[in-house]
């Protein structure tokens, strides 16, 4: 029974893992690589993670995977959000299959301050939108 | 077939064609940031073989490289995230 749930576990880790790593090698664009990485690789590893804990059902290991998993949850999205917004800030190029950038615009270039209002987002400069033609790999 | 064959014949190579998809981002990423998440996704999908490593060995002390790891991951990205803008900043 301990068998098939470690199985079951790790099975579907994996294949979270190898969808990840697809859709990171597939996407033609940094924004949504970042999606990719950040979600399934997470419960990917989770699920890892959990079938280790199901097979030395130990209070010591268990805790420890508690903890590597909770570490992972906190800091997957934290990473993510800080190198979204660099790479936003730097001129990673969009697609060209993206429609909208609510962010034109909206942000200082010197001071990376965030205007929220429409007023005062047309004095300031607009951004040319810029896509990329290269459709990745 | 027995639950060593399957993790050892079945997980690994997964987890080693999903590490060679992402050095291939890694090589190819088209800028800075892209390799940046492409290492902090490689140090995440070696957590996973660390675990696997461990539960085929049978030995529970490697958990603790991998938590290692994980804080790894977390800083390098961040600071290259830091230092990335910092950059733009000062041109």
């Amino acid at each position: 029974m301990t068998d098939i749930l470690i199985m079951i576990l790790s099975g579907t880790g994996a294949l979270f893992i190898l969808l990840a790593a697809i859709g990171f090698v597939r996407m033609p664009d940094f924004f949504l690589r970042v999606s990719v990485t950040t979600k399934a690789a997470t419960l990917g590893v989770g699920l890892m993670l959990g079938s280790a804990a199901v097979y030395f059902y130990n209070s010591s290991v268990t805790s420890r995977v508690l903890a590597i998993i909770l570490f992972l949850l906190l800091t997957a999205p934290v990473a993510a959000h800080m190198i979204g917004r660099t790479a936003y800030f730097i001129g990673t190029k969009l697609w060209k299959g993206s429609i909208m950038d609510d962010l034109n615009g909206m942000y200082e270039q010197d001071t990376h301050e965030l205007n929220s209002s429409e007023e005062q987002a047309m004095e300031g400069p607009m951004r040319e939108r810029n896509t990329e033609d290269d459709t990745g790999f | 077939m027995s639950q060593y064959q399957f993790l050892y014949y079945g997980i690994l190579p997964v987890l080693s064609i999903s590490v060679v998809l992402v050095f291939i981002r890694f090589i190819k990423g088209p800028g800075v940031v892209d390799r940046v998440i492409a290492l902090d996704l490689l140090i995440t999908i070696g957590i996973a073989i660390i675990a696997m490593y461990s539960v085929i060995t049978n030995q529970p002390t490697f958990l603790d490289i991998a938590m290692i790891l994980a804080l790894i991951a977390f800083l390098g990205t961040v600071a290259f995230s830091y230092y990335l803008q910092r950059r733009k900043k000062n041109d």
